[in-house]
């Protein structure tokens, strides 16, 4: 087993308990988190990245349980072995394409020389050194997936990363990040609501809240 | 990519914000910079030019103004004064030498002084070419003076009237220039040394009441120590005195301001009273820097919080992908300290720049021989101080971004 988690429960101030069904994953397998707005799935995505500290229950990446890892050991950590695609793609504006990537390979510390690689598996070879700010909503996606990708990560939690996205847009971001995970051997949650997603992803979990 | 460029990356995406505060910080230092290069320079300068000048003698009149005239050549001379009654008080046990001097008559500016050897012997001079005066009409020529006008040892030229350019020019006898000295960094360079023989026997010509035998005196050599040899009844205009002992100090000076026609001053203490008229300028211009300087750490303050709201989303990406909390702190506090580094370099610059202007303007003034291109051991802490407004103004938001939660900022969209 790659990354599995148990026993996940979340109390947001003045809500009441959320608990989380239990996830494991094996390499390259894919899966998605369904759920109603306000259901929690972003938290238990919080959660799964050690974006937010559960009240109780583990997240296990490798041999690594993730709550057992605190501050700066914990962003390392995150960087090197988690990859994150949001809703929106969050790009670091002054930056240029290739810098984007090249700042999730400093503050991980890694040193590979997949940058231009991995942009062209994407399609964006040819905007390495354009600044991001004149990309369309489907290229920033497809870069911010890039940089997810960037350190080789052993997961990819992908929050809502289609609700933006026109059809065509949608359906590319979907083939990347599946076909990139299976191609570096990560596991893949993305948490969605989109019809489009569950097309392409039969494996899935339900978060109710109760 | 490290977190230096990633600072100066988001630094240069706003180059209006961040160029206005470096700006505002730089007036402000370069403000404090001339403040501290005249200070020193100023005060060094008016030691040097005052050496060995323990009292000045002339016309009754405002003591500054004839420290001014008689040591530093840039105020009017008081007026003169009688041979006869200098000569008496050279003849004080009190007195250890006396320089006389004429003045009155200028070269484009440049002022002639008509003195004695000893007058070269004060300042130490070195000739770069030529030799002293020995007959009327001889002149040696100041290094900034004889480079502006471009002249060389066996030129001549005619003086005027006065000491400021323009009055009317003395056109009957030509001074010849016999030397040149080198650069001495005082008062010598911007003159034009004679005898006093040859400014009196200007004004003679001018007042046209020559008789052959004056003329005659054209071609005797002039007086290389003392008073010059005369018959008839002249006037200088002041004189320069050292003291033979402390006791000097305190007796001639009363004894010539009430004893005489004349009145003494001492270059010290009438250059440290004027500096402390000026104190009250200076004071000024140092709280409108100090205001400056807390007005552009009020707006790196500003700028930093500011795009930090802006840009709370940045950080949360990056602690996503594995920034720690320190190390967007620092990413923070480079910034500030950066904006404010380019500030304190700019300000001392401009600072020396400034003072460059100054002394390009008034070239022939007390400024012309400052040297704009010095630098202090106090301008490093400028630069220190500009670093401190860094820290200063960082510290808030280099707290807000220790702060932010990343999942609350990722979430909120």
């Amino acid at each position: 087993m790659l990354f599995s988690s148990s026993g996940l429960t979340y109390t947001h101030p003045g809500q009441s308990q959320l608990s989380f069904p239990d996830i494991s994953l094996s390499e390259g397998e894919s899966m998605l988190v369904l759920g109603k707005s306000g259901s929690g799935k972003t938290t238990l995505l919080n959660l799964l990245a050690g974006l937010l500290i559960p009240q109780s229950g583990s997240v296990i990446l490798g041999e690594t349980d993730i709550m057992k890892l605190s501050g700066a050991q914990l962003d390392l950590f995150r960087g090197k072995n988690i990859g994150l695609v949001f809703q929106k793609p969050h790009l670091l504006a002054p930056l240029s394409v290739r810098e984007n990537l090249q700042v999730a390979q400093y503050f991980a510390k890694e040193h590979s020389q997949e940058i231009d690689f991995i942009l062209k598996e994407l399609g964006m070879g040819h905007k390495a050194n354009a600044s991001v700010q004149g990309l369309s909503e489907g290229e920033s996606q497809r870069v911010s997936i890039a940089r997810a990708l960037v350190n080789r990560p052993q997961v990819i939690l992908a929050d809502e990363p289609t609700s933006s996205l026109d059809d065509e847009n949608a359906a590319k971001v979907v083939q990347l990040l599946e076909g990139q995970a299976k191609k570096i051997g990560a596991a893949l949650i993305i948490v969605t609501h989109d019809q489009r997603v569950k097309d392409h992803i039969a494996n899935f979990i339900e978060v109710r809240s109760s | 990519m490290n977190l230096f460029k990633l600072s100066w990356k988001y630094l240069t995406f706003r180059p209006l914000s961040t160029g206005l505060n470096v700006l505002l910080l730089a007036l402000g230092l370069a403000i404090i910079t001339v403040l501290l290069l005249i200070q020193d320079q100023f005060e060094k300068k008016m030691n040097q030019d005052a050496a060995g000048i323990d009292l000045v003698v002339g016309a009754k009149g405002s003591p500054l103004q004839l420290i001014l005239s008689s040591v530093y050549h840039v105020d009017f001379p008081t007026g003169n004064i009688a041979m006869e009654e200098a000569q008496k008080i050279s003849r004080s046990r009190l007195v250890k030498n006396i320089i006389p001097m004429a003045l009155g008559d200028n070269y484009q500016g440049y002022r002639i002084v008509g003195t004695n050897h000893d007058y070269l012997d004060l300042y130490q001079v070195q000739f770069a070419e030529g030799e002293p005066w020995k007959m009327p009409f001889d002149v040696v020529l100041g290094a900034e003076m004889a480079r502006q006008s471009q002249m060389k040892v066996g030129d001549t030229f005619e003086g005027s009237h006065g000491i400021s350019e323009g009055s009317h020019d003395h056109e009957e006898h030509a001074f010849k220039v016999t030397g040149v000295l080198e650069p001495q960094g005082n008062v010598v360079d911007r003159l034009v040394l004679t005898s006093i023989e040859s400014v009196w026997y200007t004004h003679d010509e001018a007042d046209s009441t020559e008789s052959e035998s004056s003329h005659d005196l054209f071609h005797q050599p002039v007086a290389e120590r003392g008073f010059p040899q005369t018959e008839q009844e002249r006037e200088l205009t002041t004189l320069l005195l050292q003291y033979r002992s402390p006791m000097a100090a305190i007796q001639l000076p009363r004894m010539i301001n009430s004893g005489t026609g004349m009145q003494a001053a001492s270059p010290s203490f009438e250059m440290s009273r004027l500096f402390e008229l000026l104190g009250v300028g200076i004071s000024l211009l140092q709280g409108l820097a100090l205001i400056l300087i807390g007005i552009s750490g009020l707006g790196i303050f500003i700028a930093l919080y500011n795009s930090l709201k802006e840009r709370k989303y940045d950080l949360a990406i990056l602690r996503s992908i594995g920034a720690s909390r320190m190390q967007l702190v620092m990413l923070v506090f480079l910034e500030g300290l950066t904006l404010t580094f380019l500030g304190a370099v700019l300000g001392i610059v401009l600072g020396h720049g400034f003072l460059a202007g100054i002394i390009s303007v008034n070239d022939q003034g007390v400024a012309a021989s400052l040297n704009p291109w010095v630098f202090l051991q106090d301008e490093l802490w400028i630069l220190v101080f500009a670093l401190g407004v860094g820290i200063v103004a960082s510290l808030i938001p280099a707290w807000s971004a220790y702060q932010t939660s990343i999942a609350k900022q990722l979430t909120k969209s």
